[in-house]
């Protein structure tokens, strides 16, 4: 018994003795509650949507601006005529769309019922449902207010139609969130532990000693993780299409362009991770809780990014998946083409291209 | 009396494999005794034996009195151990080691206390009580590793390569401890890789893939082999080995 | 060939002195022997030469070429074997052997006379994994692997240590071998008795040289006559020398106690040893060798 007890005490001295052990285990708790309690939420607010109001009366304009002060969305656009939804939708930044049809008015107040057209986003279904949600709590306020103005029940109906996903399978909104969590993880780790396992064993200080240019070391540690990572997104393609009915709707060949590059900025930072680490416990952890957790949380899959702090919005801009996550769900849920991504893609292109300069330039050709 | 080891066609097989093939010896109270062989040729899993961590495949031996089969425990209870990879934490103080090794062996915390003002000053290491080990210079280190493994005074204690790359009087200075507690009444079960040190043994016995091909005293070693040191013994014996490649 | 000039090396930001303002060269074809202990700053020093590590204050030329400023050169033209037998575990034998070649940008047919030798020893185990070999195979595949693109240096930071006798020596002959090939040699370890085997030996403690000279050159750095006492009761007759009031110095050397006296006192060492229960106690005069050397500088 008493071992025991000196046995444990040991293993508090030793957990003690590890700053860095320390700080995962207390800095963590604080750091995810301040996140989960404050600065990540399900609530969306905001939402830009767009409004077409073919009948122009005074019900249309009370319910519009009832709409439009809420502080759940935020009337971007107001559209002449429903043909405009689509390309509206496809600029990309709409979550939803209300079409008044024309006499809306009238048929509120001499029938004591309507419809009103509502479109959503259902990419993110979550969220749709979210939204949609939050509207149909407006339009039943707005019943019951022209009840009491009125004295006669009123049913003004949202019809709804949901777009991208009308089953509003959670699929379309998860799997390109794995993909771009897969990928990352893979790449970052599988690099990192790949160079650090050299230097561990200590062949790394024979390739050092030799006409081997340690520009060829860096490649050939990048190279299979760089096939065996496109292998895995096809691996997710074909199965998303097969199992989860959730086919690549635009240029497949654009998907894989996105793709590779996203996974280029990964090798990259596993690279950059791995020149510090000298274990590979180091490299392993310093991957996962590196780039998990920021992945996890910014990427904007889980919780919208729209509704963090500014801080945690100007954050997300960092993290390289986020920016792969709008291009997969635009390109293999939206179908949509280039001209929706080219921002995107820059921003990765560019992420790639400046982190690779510098962990080939920190790469360390010396022990020390 | 009663031998401290004793073993009668101790084996151990690894599938088709004979790491130990019928080792038959005795080890007394008090002796030095050497443990010698080439890499491969059986000696750590000889050793794992005796100390009770793996069970042997046929044969019997007793530690300290104590059967290799079914009192493993008591074995454990009975023996000292200390490795070459050493067996102090680096990242806890002089001090704070002698204490969890003496808890662990079940020592009362009075007997801690007073065994660890004698190791200390025994050491001359009163002033690095609270020092981390890992700042500690590496023949200090070794010194303290073996008196740690002795501070619950047991019976036998296994030394396995106590003295690798130390300086010279460092080396020396490890063997008074080794004598010390060989006086004292401890067996000392020791391998080791400098010749030199084989004779300062009562006894040596060296294994060539996985038999004892010889145990004797070094003085008596030297003459059966026609040999002036140890080394050139081992040398004799060492190089018809089978088991180079193991 | 191989100098150091003034080398000094600090890990840690100053606080920790890995060696210090360290001279030495080794000439072409030698095979120099670098002996100290564990924290001497042997593999510091081979570090240093490899260009794997920046000395803080110094410089150093390998082959012609200063380890700073031309180290691309350097690390083309020498063979290194670090302290730990790094080699790919899960590679066999013959594919390390081919990978260190084609890294070279040779292959094993065009400088194997230089490495039969030695791979004829492990090529009956040429298809077992790098990972399950014995400690003394492991050292012959990594002096392989060194040596596969016929490198004017060889670097060897303590090959033999942790390895047993047989294999020890062998290793040694190899080197005498190479040797003979004109290939410079600056190898370390631990165990002062593999010294003899060198043209000269650097004694290294503490991150400083304690003598460097050829083998009998340093045994006959010894100041004084040296005596070997034997007795039956070994123990006894190390704490009763040392008690002796004319020992200068008393150190187990195996069986036999190497002692220095006083000015005169070795006369009356014998009777002395004798009237304290050592009866069968022998004295002679013997000559030094490196260890006992490495020993007595230790102590200024």
């Amino acid at each position: 018994m008493r071992q025991l007890v000196i046995f444990i005490r040991k293993e508090f001295l030793h957990v003690f003795r590890d700053r860095k052990t320390l700080l995962m285990l207390f800095g963590l708790p604080i750091a995810q509650i301040v996140l989960f309690g404050f600065a990540l939420s399900n609530e969306i607010k905001d939402s830009r949507i767009a409004v077409v109001d073919y009948s122009k009366d005074a019900v249309t304009q009370r319910l519009i601006a009832k709409i439009g002060s809420s502080p759940y969305f935020n009337i971007q656009r107001t559209l002449a005529s429903a043909d405009q939804i689509d390309a509206a939708f496809k600029k990309g930044d709409l979550k939803m769309a209300v079409t008044f049809p024309a006499g809306f008015g009238d048929d509120v107040i001499h029938t004591g019922k309507a419809t009103m057209q509502v479109i959503a986003d259902a990419s993110d279904p979550n969220q749709a449902t979210t939204i949609t949600n939050y509207l149909n709590q407006i339009v039943a306020d707005f019943n019951t207010e022209l009840a009491a103005g009125s004295g006669q029940p009123m049913t003004i109906v949202p019809s709804m139609q949901m777009m991208y996903n009308p089953e509003l399978r959670g699929a379309p909104n998860f799997v390109p969130g794995v993909m771009a969590l897969v990928l990352m993880l893979v790449c970052t780790m599988m690099t990192s532990v790949a160079i650090v396992r050299e230097k561990e064993l200590g062949t790394m200080e024979i390739l050092l000693v030799s006409p081997f240019r340690p520009v060829y070391i860096i490649i050939s540690k990048l190279a299979p993780n760089l096939l065996i990572s496109i292998v895995n997104l096809f691996v997710i393609l074909f199965l998303s299409d097969i199992f989860l009915d959730l086919p690549v709707k635009g240029s497949f060949l654009l998907l894989v362009f996105g793709s590779v590059l996203f996974i280029m900025t990964c090798l990259s930072i596993g690279l950059l991770l791995s020149i510090n680490a000298q274990t590979q416990q180091a490299a392993m952890t310093g991957s996962l809780m590196g780039m998990m957790l920021p992945t996890m949380l910014l990427t904007g899959f889980l919780f919208p990014i729209e509704n963090m702090p500014l801080a945690l919005r100007l954050l997300s801009n960092l993290v390289p998946s986020r920016w792969y996550f709008i291009i997969v769900k635009q390109v293999m849920l939206k179908g949509l083409g280039i001209g929706a991504i080219w921002k995107e893609l820059l921003i990765l292109g560019g992420m790639c291209v400046f982190l690779f300069t510098i962990s080939l330039r920190k790469f360390k050709i010396r022990l020390q | 009396m009663e031998p401290v080891i004793k073993t009668d066609k101790l084996s151990k097989r690894f599938g088709p494999f004979i790491a130990c093939n019928e080792l038959t010896f005795t080890v007394d109270k008090g002796e030095i005794f050497g443990f010698l062989g080439a890499n491969g040729a059986g000696k750590t899993t000889a050793m794992r034996m005796l100390c009770g961590l793996l069970g042997p495949s046929s044969g019997e031996a007793t530690v300290a009195g104590f059967d290799v089969y079914t009192q493993t425990e008591k074995i454990k209870k009975s023996i000292g151990y200390m490795s070459q990879k050493f067996s102090l934490y680096d990242d806890l103080s002089v001090a704070e080691n002698i204490r969890f090794y003496g808890g662990i062996y079940g020592m009362s915390r009075p007997a801690i206390r007073t065994k660890t003002t004698e190791l200390l000053e025994e050491l001359g290491l009163q002033q690095e009580a609270r020092t981390l080990v890992r700042e500690l210079p590496l023949g200090w280190k070794q010194k303290l590793a073996f008196s740690v493994s002795i501070v619950h005074d047991p019976e036998i204690v296994f030394l396995d390569e106590p003295t690798g790359g130390v300086d010279p009087v460092t080396r020396r200075q490890f063997w008074d401890l080794i004598y010390a507690a060989a006086d004292s009444g401890v067996t000392v079960f020791v391998t080791t890789h400098y010749m030199d040190e084989a004779e300062y043994c009562n006894r040596v016995s060296i294994m060539v893939d996985g038999v004892i091909a010889a145990l004797d005293s070094p003085a008596n070693l030297k003459q059966q082999y026609g040999a002036a040191t140890m080394e050139d013994v081992f040398y004799e014996l060492a190089r018809k080995a089978k088991r180079k490649g193991d | 060939m191989i100098t150091l000039d003034h080398i000094t090396k600090t890990y840690n930001k100053g606080k920790v002195l890995a060696v210090k303002d360290i001279s030495l060269s080794v000439k072409p074809g030698e095979l120099f022997g670098l002996i100290g202990p564990d924290g001497a700053g042997k593999t510091t020093l081979f570090r240093i030469l490899t260009t794997l590590l920046l000395a803080d204050r110094g410089t150093a030329v390998v082959n012609g070429y200063d380890v700073v400023k031309d180290f691309a050169k350097i690390r083309s033209s020498v063979g290194y074997m670090p302290g730990r037998f790094s080699l790919y575990q899960d590679l066999t034998i013959e594919e390390n052997l081919q990978f260190f070649a084609t890294v070279f940008g040779t292959t094993i047919e065009e400088n194997y006379h230089l490495i039969k030798d030695i791979y004829v020893q492990i090529e009956p185990f040429k298809d077992r994994r790098a990972g399950k070999l014995s400690g003394g195979m492991k050292q012959k595949l990594a002096l392989c692997c060194a040596l596969i693109h016929k490198p004017a240096v060889l670097f060897l930071d303590e090959p033999t240590t942790g390895v047993d006798v047989v294999s020890r020596k062998e290793f040694w002959e190899m080197l005498a071998r190479l040797k003979a090939e004109g290939i410079t040699i600056l190898v370390s370890t631990p165990y002062m008795d593999e010294a003899r085997l060198c043209d000269r030996v650097g004694l290294i403690q503490k991150g400083s040289i304690l003598s460097i000279d050829s083998p009998a050159g340093i045994v006959g750095q010894f100041p004084g006559d040296l005596y070997g006492l034997e007795a039956a009761n070994t123990h006894r007759l190390l704490r009763e020398a040392r008690a002796y009031p004319g020992t200068r110095s008393c150190f187990a050397f195996g069986d036999a106690l190497h002692v220095t006296f006083e000015r005169g006192k070795e006369g009356e060492a014998v009777e002395w040893l004798k009237g304290k229960g050592l009866p069968d106690v022998k004295m002679e005069r013997i000559q030094p060798g490196i260890e006992d050397v490495f020993i007595h500088l230790l102590k200024d």
